[in-house]
């Protein structure tokens, strides 16, 4: 009996007691003359159907867990598993191979060793199988019996099933919450393993970044891990570059869209915009070092500057300054329009022009929601990856001339982590170190933002 | 009875000066036959009024009736509504403000407004006040500037209550004391006319009273338009009053007639509370 029929079953019980139910509450409803009853029968019906569905689906997941368990324990108590190989490989594909044929995934076996076992795989499985049908079944009629004992005039179903539509969505917003606890105890985990090994504050001063997957195993020089580097380059790539090119554009952008264009034109525009948004970082990606990158070596070449390098920081800058454009674009949008029309007339009342309005009352009124746009907009800069590890290098550089390579801090974490070394090593480890400090940089940025905004709602509201 | 729209507005402002003995010059402004559309929506119906600058000029009437429109239609406030659309003439000191050649930072400088909620902009009193005499070039030197401040400040009546903050933001007084600024703010750029649209509609009955105490105050220096939800108010800060009504001008004339002897039956309705 397969998982999918399980649950058809228990989806077709679920919808016998709905049926059963509902027509119950009908049926008081008639004795009442039609009169009201404390709830709708369709409440009834829920309550009836969620009392079979949820507590037999949670026995099913249980059950699941343990059912395999029990079937392997059954089939090594036999006498055709004494001859098995205690351990390793060999023992484990036997197994499988006899389960297989057991369950009819394959038509036979390819180790005659493994024959002996689908008989007494085939017992388990039948019988484990029966045993977790019966008590689903049973379950299914207890909870359905539960309910339909309860099922009366003055029953208050309604907020029963409200209750049950109340956890689950609970459980739906925890399952995001949890999953980013999961991430970060993961990376925490890592972290501490790897500043074991070097210290964090030569990790976090040290200038120097050359590891060595080969010869880093776990007693790494620590000289070697100096993510400063790192640092600087994702800095000065991801904030002043990227910023540079995306905050001018973004907030002019934002205040024609919003100030000086025709309906039309913005109807037509604003979308245009955002199809910047929903291109594949790796698009960019390809732009910057196909594009982009031979174009600035070109010019920088022309311009006389010696053996400029392919890789530049000022590529990848410019091409992410361009992907970050409708981030800060549509923040400063949204938060221009969210200062009052009174506010602009009483500008423009006073004789001011347009220009002034904007310069001088819009824009002010409306910085903070820019402000927090914009570190929005470095927060997702610096976590960018893609165009980084297609446009930037591998060379761990601390310059100031953007014509120069340099390497980011998720640029070494691709590179670390899809290396030769094996997962322990400092050099993958250090990958983890990275992620956690460019986690902790990235959520600092977003809840100051979030703050901002929060802030500059209220002044409003 | 006759339609008061089709009568000589000159009438009508003669015969309400015979009861006052005021001197007037030639009316500030002047507005003839003036239509207001949005769109193919005609919400102004060939309008006739002048203001003058002796006289607090009061509009009323129900909700919807187009007095604002009307008052906007002053500084050409609704050129910002790019629906709206304006007939007829209306002229400044005889001269039209809706020809070509007239331009409107220039217009609004000398119109200022005062809207029904108060609205000073997010930053220090000081700020709010200086913000019209910079953009209009009328300081050259922080003392001047200081000057104009402090005067705007005292023509508004908020002087004593904010010479010791004035670095503090605007936003930060209260809706009386807000309005009061937004007046200044509108004096400070030595308007010729300041339009008020329901001025004291978002305050209370103490800060309403000081506003209208304000208004009497500035009649003779600044022409003065209030539109107003409220007949009292009409009746006690204006001298002039125009009834609206569906986008009509029904009846314009001296307020003591407006309210005591009215020719058109609709203003008496209205005045006597029976819609509206």
């Amino acid at each position: 009996m397969s998982a999918s029929t399980l649950i058809l079953l228990v989806l077709g019980l679920g919808l016998a007691g709905w049926l059963v139910a509902r027509s119950r509450a009908a049926m008081f409803r008639r004795a009442h003359g039609g009169k009201r009853i404390a709830s709708l029968p369709n409440y009834h019906a829920w309550y009836a159907a969620l009392w079979i569905v949820v507590p037999t689906l949670l026995f099913a997941l249980i059950w699941a867990q343990i059912a395999d368990n029990l079937v392997i324990q059954h089939v090594l108590a036999s006498p055709a598993a004494a001859d098995l190989p205690a351990f390793g490989m060999q023992r484990e594909t036997m197994l499988a191979e006899a389960r297989a044929v057991a369950t009819g995934a394959a038509p036979g076996v390819f180790n005659p060793e493994a024959a002996a076992l689908v008989e007494p795989f085939d017992e388990a499985l039948t019988r484990y199988n029966i045993i977790g049908l019966v008590v689903t079944i049973l379950i299914a009629l207890a909870g359905g019996a539960w309910a339909f004992l309860r099922l009366k005039p003055d029953f208050r179903a309604h907020t029963r099933v409200e209750r049950a539509v109340l956890g689950v969505l609970l459980i739906a917003s925890l399952v995001a919450i949890l999953t980013t606890l999961g991430i970060v105890a993961s990376l925490v985990f890592e972290t501490v393993r790897f500043f074991g090994m070097v210290n964090p504050i030569d990790f976090l001063t040290g200038v120097n970044w050359s590891p060595n997957p080969m010869t880093d195993g776990s007693n790494p020089d620590p000289e070697r891990y100096g993510a400063v580097p790192l640092f600087w380059g994702t800095f000065f790539i991801g904030v002043v570059i990227a910023m540079i090119v995306a905050i001018p554009l973004g907030m002019m952008s934002a205040i024609y869209l919003n100030q000086y264009a025709a309906p039309r034109v913005r109807t037509w525009l604003k979308p245009a915009l955002e199809v910047l948004a929903g291109v594949p970082t790796v698009v960019y990606g390809y732009f910057a070092a196909l594009t982009i990158a031979p174009a600035i070596r070109d010019i920088a070449m022309s311009l006389g500057v010696q053996n400029p390098s392919s890789e530049s920081a000022l590529a990848a800058g410019l091409v992410m300054g361009v992907m970050i454009i409708p981030f800060v674009s549509s923040m400063a949008d949204d938060s221009i329009a969210a200062v009052p029309q009174a506010m602009k007339d009483g500008s423009l009342a006073m004789g001011a022009t347009q220009n002034e309005t904007i310069k001088r009352v819009l824009v002010p009124a409306a910085l903070p929601g820019i402000v927090a746009g914009i570190m929005l907009a470095i927060s997702r800069a610096i976590g960018e990856t893609m165009i980084v590890v297609m446009a930037a290098s591998a060379t761990a550089r601390l310059s100031a001339n953007p014509l120069e390579a340099m390497t980011t801090v998720t640029y070494q974490i691709v590179a670390n982590l899809t290396g030769e070394a094996s997962l322990d090593s400092a050099s993958t480890l250090a990958a983890f170190a990275l992620g956690f400090v460019l986690f902790l940089v990235t959520l600092v940025l977003n809840i100051i933002a979030l703050r901002i905004v929060k802030r500059f709602r209220e002044a409003y509201e | 009875m006759a339609d008061i729209a089709d009568s000589p507005l000159a009438n009508q402002a003669n015969k309400s000066l015979e009861h006052e003995n005021i001197e007037t010059g030639e009316p500030k402004m002047r507005a003839r036959d003036v239509d207001v559309y949005y769109g193919q929506k005609k919400a102004i119906d060939s309008v006739d009024i002048d203001v003058y600058t002796e006289f607090v000029t009061a509009f009323i009437g129900p909700s919807g009736c187009g007095k604002s429109t009307f008052l906007r239609a002053l500084n050409r406030m609704n050129d910002t509504i790019p629906s709206a659309r304006v007939t007829g003439t209306i002229e400044l000191d005889g001269e039209d403000i809706y020809a070509s050649g007239m331009d409107v930072v220039q217009l609004r400088a000398r119109v200022g407004m005062v809207f029904q909620k108060p609205n000073p902009f997010p930053k220090s009193i000081y700020d709010n006040i200086a913000y019209g005499p910079k953009i209009h070039g009328l300081a050259d030197a922080k003392p001047d500037l200081d000057n104009i401040v402090e005067k705007s400040l005292r023509r508004a009546g908020l002087w004593e209550e904010v010479k010791d903050r004035l670095t503090d933001s605007g936003t930060a007084l209260s809706g009386g004391q807000q309005q009061r600024l937004c007046i200044a703010r509108a004096i400070a750029v030595d308007p010729e006319v300041i339009l008020m649209d329901e001025p004291c509609s978002a305050l209370d009955p103490i800060a309403t009273a000081k506003i209208e105490e304000l208004i009497d105050e500035l009649r003779g220096r600044y022409g003065i338009v209030i539109v107003t939800h409220s007949m009292q108010q009409a009746a006690r800060v204006s001298q002039r009053t125009a009834f609206f009504h569906l986008g009509n001008l029904v009846e314009y004339g001296h307020t003591s007639d407006i309210f005591t002897n009215p020719t058109e039956q609709r203003t008496q309705d209205y005045i006597t509370g029976r819609y509206g």
